[in-house]
């Protein structure tokens, strides 16, 4: 905590300020977001999400307000729902840090239990996305990876690549790659749409195929083997043709030097 | 060659004058002489010389790896099923279980995780196109930079840049069949420009493709273009190519001994039997290495083709990426009028592509030209002693690394942390700055080499060694350069701009030069003229300096 | 134009091989060096040993080679092994590649060795000819081919030379008359889409992409992405392919206050706009939505389009918008069209009517 409030007088709190406002925008449309399924146990959390205020009024009021109402540096967190915040902080984007043309992942500063207590806090602002439980984003069968294989291919391979290794968008922005990212993030970022990235809705994209997604990914960033050899970074023919050129043209030049080259002769001239 | 078949008429004696074979194996070479005329082909060539030089290597890689290319191609072409029908997979390879797809793709799989040694071959064909286009371009680019392209092989620079040109087509047709996402979208790609072409557009399309994109042609069709129709001109012009390098015989470095009458290296047999034979396998197991510890194409990450999807990082193989940066940087210009679309921000980077290539490929034509230099050349140019040759090829290169970088604009913005948009203005302004900009710095480099090399053949090589003067001077003694250098340095011949006929001939009479007497004349002074050559040494000026106990 | 231009300019050529250096010039061709003898052509020993090495690079060559086939029996094409710093890789494969890597490389490495080692380095020369035939030979030929052709009577016989250059001209045309089957024309294929068979009595059901399912306007929230076809159409349909190539739709909702053109807002429902996810550049899907700016880019060659300005093209090689599809809901309140496209959809081509 005590880390925190210093972080927060840093002479680069203006900046860290001036980013969440940026970057929290894409809570702000999740704001419209119809939300039924939300209505969780607030009552029962009462505890949490008094702890879960005070954090946020250390660590996130000078952007999105005391209350979340979201203030010039920051956009509204009312109804964005306990996900959004397990994923933004949880992949340690909030609290941002620099300028930039996007929130990149960082290294979380808080631990599970604060985060759900933010979460709680935010959650109970207003009905939005909850949080997933485990079951929900954990597949056992294995014929979710074909199918999360086809819908990738559909909905997410157009910006995260086929081996889901990020890519570029507008002006700076781009797509995160999926490697190492928690399944539970990546369910929640479907169902959240966090910054740029649009989100794919319950009503949509059942929970059935965010599971059959995420068991795609998880498989093809983690456990897939690559039969062939070095990947070259799963990037396609771009990385393919340096290589090409450096390692395949470039010993054969080598090779060539050698065969060309003059022996050497029994003494020097 | 020619040598070789005026001397078989007489080579073909009666076999009854003919001296008894000592064994059966010259018995054997008897009985094939008589019918083939081996030995006089043999008499010609089998103590052939080859001058030694890595550079001269070049093509060898392009033919190696064109080899190795034909060898594994017709392995694959006993699994690949070129079809569009579709399949539900059911291999082995998990995260494609169950899903839709055509038999082209499905057989590309089965051959990657069915076949044994399956994966291995593909990896190697893929492997070997890389490296023989990439070789390809790097020949050509050594015989563009030592001047190899003049008479008498300007008709074998002509076969070589078709065999480019058919390469990088035929590299693009193998790389659309397995029906992979990447594949297919090339596939779109190729729909897409190909509507852009005026009038005619939409009637190519249709019967390329058989009716409307994709249906179940273009597979099939690509098929027969990649595995028969290209790689057979390849083949008859490989060989055409080949016969020539051995009828013109090979250019040389000018050195000690070594004329535009004559061509110094070692025999064919055994040296260049055991060099360049021994050069097949190296590469062969080169690129077979390679392939054990590098992926290429890996089709089953993909997916297999649909229409609306798609992944990011879609690009061609390399030797397209220069095409590619065309189509991505242009802008989006559209003209529609009187019910008709020209679409100009596909169609002009379609003509600029040939553009491009065709640049290159009618430069020596350009050059015989502005020369008038109809003699045979056999000694090689060093690059800077051809300054405007040489600028106008690094700019080229450098319009075309250029066009590289605007084809692979998305992944040098997400590892550069750039923005694309910025990536793609860059490239734009890049396209018409960038090129002229190293051809002003390359001359500049050349006319500095050339003065350096004047320097050292005046006024020898620095010896290190500090020598103090009566006077008081330090100066670090210059030791003379052995003839073989001298001569080496100064064996290049220096063109003289041509110069504008007399305005008048002998009878007075007024003739005026037309357009293109004047154009060349011009282009002639730019090439040769002051600025941009250093006047060699001459056998004088090196004579007054080192009898004049000059010291610096 | 040549001709007009004294060729005295060109540089004297260089003299012949073995050509004696002019008394006093330095700069004359001193002739080809001696030759210098390698190790191995005065030393016994380091001819052996260069002996030795290259036979140990063919033996090594054998070696690999029964390894490569015993991988090909032992090995089992589905074993996955890890191996630094390839990662997890298949053994097969590389083994395989290994192995025939070593099998040929070694054979090359031998028979290079050799020939830097043991075989003769001395340099010779060959004389060049010059390519050109000289004088007599070419009147020679000329002189043939003139009586040859006067044998002919090709240039006297002038019908015969008429008729028959007019069939060969002719003769190549079935040949290309054979190609008109490869395909059909045009007519108006390009024109229109699998979206034609809707009209107002009988509209289109919108079907979700990911979930095969018809939607309703509520199900599709600001800032979400989903991708539709048209109902009656099955992955698994004949022509799938072909209809989808055309008909995939990308749906997304923009709060209308945020929607800057009219007309697009009208062919929208309650802020849901349909745009063809054909790129109108070369055909791509395009789906690179960025839900905060309303663009999306192309992955292939990144033209954008703002979505909240009817598509309109922001930066790339697109000449212009997406198409958009007029939807609306039907009476048991799912998404659907009334119509197909108001224009072609995908790259455009000559007869493209704007």
């Amino acid at each position: 905590m005590k880390k925190l409030s210093a972080r927060r007088r840093h002479p680069l709190a203006a900046l860290v300020v001036l980013l969440l406002a940026l970057a929290a925008t894409g809570g702000l449309y999740a704001a419209f977001a119809p939300a039924d399924k939300a209505q969780a146990d607030v009552a029962a959390q009462s505890l949490a999400i008094d702890e879960g205020k005070k954090l946020f009024a250390v660590g996130c009021s000078s952007c999105h307000g005391l209350n979340g109402q979201g203030s010039s540096d920051g956009p509204s967190l009312v109804g964005v729902g306990s996900a959004s915040v397990d994923f933004q902080v949880g992949t340690g984007r909030m609290p941002a840090q620099q300028p930039g043309a996007q929130v990149p992942r960082k290294k979380n500063i808080y631990t599970q239990a604060e985060i759900d207590q933010l979460a709680a806090f935010v959650a109970s602002l207003g009905p939005g996305p909850v949080t997933p439980k485990e079951e929900q984003y954990t597949s056992t069968n294995p014929d979710d990876i074909s199918k999360g294989g086809e819908l990738f291919r559909t909905n997410c391979a157009q910006c995260h690549n086929f081996a889901g290794q990020g890519g570029a968008l507008t002006k700076g922005k781009y797509a995160p790659s999926l490697e190492g990212v928690d399944a539970k993030h990546i369910y929640e970022a479907m169902q959240t749409g966090p910054q740029n990235m649009p989100s794919f809705p319950d009503t949509t994209m059942p929970e059935e195929q965010k599971k059959q997604i995420v068991a795609f990914v998880r498989h093809t960033t983690s456990d897939e083997p690559n039969p062939g050899g070095l990947t070259l970074g799963s990037l396609g023919p771009v990385t393919e043709g340096l290589f090409g050129w450096i390692f395949g043209l470039g010993t054969l030049i080598a090779v060539a030097i050698w065969v060309a080259a003059h022996t050497t002769k029994a003494k020097k001239s | 060659m020619s040598s070789a078949s005026s001397t078989t008429t007489g080579a073909a004696k009666p076999s009854s004058t003919r001296a008894k074979p000592a064994n059966k194996w010259e018995a054997a070479a008897d009985w094939t002489d008589g019918r083939l005329g081996i030995y006089s082909l043999a008499k010609a060539n089998l103590r052939k010389i080859f001058p030694d030089h890595w550079s001269f290597m070049l093509g060898e890689i392009c033919l190696y790896s064109f080899i190795i290319i034909i060898l594994t191609g017709v392995y694959l072409t006993l699994f690949f099923k070129p079809s569009m029908g579709e399949v539900i997979y059911n291999g082995s390879y998990i995260p494609l279980k169950g899903i839709g797809m055509s038999e082209a793709y499905a057989s590309t799989l089965d051959i990657s995780f069915e076949v044994r040694g399956g994966l291995l071959i593909r990896q190697i064909h893929h492997w070997a196109a890389l490296v023989f286009v990439a070789a390809m371009l790097v020949h050509m680019m050594r015989v563009f930079f030592t001047g190899a392209f003049r008479k008498p092989r300007e008709i074998n620079w002509v076969f070589g840049f078709l065999l480019l040109v058919l390469g990088m087509f035929d590299g693009f047709f193998g790389y659309s069949l397995p029906d992979d996402l990447l594949s297919g979208t090339g596939i779109r790609f190729m729909e897409g420009a190909i509507l852009a072409v005026p009038l005619v557009g939409t009637y190519l399309q249709m019967f390329l493709y058989g009716g409307e994109f994709p249906g179940h042609d273009i597979i099939p069709r690509f098929f027969t273009i990649h595995v028969l129709l290209i790689p057979g001109i390849m083949l008859g012009l490989l060989v055409a190519h080949l016969i020539l390098v051995f009828y013109h015989k090979h250019t040389q470095w000018a050195g000690p001994g070594k004329t535009e009458k004559n061509v110094v290296g070692m025999p064919l047999m055994p040296v260049y039997m055991a060099k360049a034979g021994g050069f097949f396998f190296l590469v062969f197991g080169l690129i077979a290495a390679i392939s054990a510890i590098a992926s290429i194409n890996p089709i089953w990450a993909y997916g297999p083709y649909r229409p609306d999807q798609v992944s990011t990082d879609a690009q061609p193989d390399w030797y397209m990426g220069f095409s590619e940066g065309l189509i991505r940087v242009m802008p989006g210009w559209e003209i529609s009028l009187w019910g008709h679309t020209l679409n100009l921000g596909v169609f002009v980077p379609l003509m600029i592509f040939p553009l491009v290539l065709v640049s290159i490929a009618v430069y020596p034509f350009i050059e015989g030209w502005i020369t008038g230099d109809k003699r045979e050349h056999h000694i090689l140019d060093r690059p800077r002693n051809a300054p405007v040759r040489t600028a106008l090829g690094a700019a080229w290169i450098s319009l075309y690394l250029v066009l590289l970088v605007g084809g692979g604009n998305d992944l040098f913005a997400t590892h550069l942390h750039l923005s694309i948009n910025s990536i793609t203005y860059f490239v734009r302004v890049g396209f018409f700055a960038v090129p002229v900009i190293v051809f002003i710095i390359t001359k500049r480099w050349c006319l500095g080499l050339q003065r350096r090399d004047k320097e050292k053949v005046l006024h020898g090589r620095e010896t290190g060694v500090i020598k103090r003067l009566p006077h008081g001077e330090f100066v670090e003694v210059h030791a003379q350069l052995p003839q073989k250098d001298l001569f080496k340095l100064t064996a290049h011949e220096q063109n003289q701009p041509v110069e504008l006929p007399a305005q008048a001939d002998e009878n007075g009479v007024a003739r005026k030069a037309g357009v293109l007497t004047r154009t060349r004349a011009k282009l002639s002074r730019g090439f040769y003229g002051e600025g941009s050559q250093i006047p060699k040494p001459t056998s004088e000026e090196h004579h007054e300096i080192t009898s004049g106990h000059g010291h610096h | 134009m040549s001709h007009d231009m004294s060729e005295e300019k060109l540089p004297e050529s260089h003299g012949s091989a073995g050509e004696v250096a002019a008394h006093g010039d330095p700069f004359a061709d001193p002739g080809l060096p001696a030759h210098e003898p390698r190790r191995t052509d005065i030393d016994e020993r380091a001819a052996q040993r260069a002996e030795r090495q290259v036979s140990l690079m063919f033996v090594i060559s054998m070696l690999a080679t029964i390894g490569f086939i015993a991988s090909y029996v032992a090995i089992d094409p589905d074993k996955i092994v890890y191996i630094f710093p390839l990662g997890k890789v298949s053994a097969l494969n590389f083994a395989l590649g290994l192995t025939l890597g070593v099998a040929l490389f070694m054979i090359g490495a031998g028979a290079v060795h050799w020939a830097r080692t043991l075989m003769s380095d001395v340099e010779l020369p060959a004389e060049r000819h010059p390519i050109e035939a000289d004088d007599e030979v070419r009147a020679d030929v000329i002189e043939q081919f003139k009586t040859g052709a006067a044998e002919s009577g090709f240039g006297r016989r002038k019908m015969i030379r008429n008729t028959l250059i007019g069939s060969m001209a002719l003769v190549p045309l079935s040949g290309v008359v054979l190609l008109r089957d490869l395909g059909p024309l045009p007519e108006k294929k390009l024109q229109e889409t699998g979206w034609k068979e809707a009209t107002e009595t009988k509209p289109l059901q919108l079907v979700n992409m990911s979930t095969m399912q018809p939607m309703k306007p509520e199900d599709i929230i600001v800032g979400s992405l989903t991708f539709a076809m048209p109902e009656g159409l099955s992955t698994h349909s004949e022509d799938f392919q072909q209809r989808i190539a055309k008909d995939a739709l990308m749906l997304v909702r923009i709060a209308p206050e945020d929607i800057k053109d009219d007309k697009s807002k009208e062919l929208g429902f309650e802020g849901i706009l349909a745009y063809s996810k054909i790129c109108t550049h070369v055909g791509c899907p395009i789906s690179l939505y960025e839900q905060q700016t309303h663009h999306a880019l192309c992955p292939c060659h990144q033209s954008t389009f703002d979505l909240a300005d009817g598509a309109r093209v922001i930066f790339g090689p697109a000449g212009h918008p997406l198409p958009q599809l007029k939807i609306t809901t039907d009476e048991k309140g799912n998404l659907v069209a009334t119509g197909d496209f108001k224009e072609p959809v995908g790259p455009s081509f000559w007869e493209r009517a704007r």
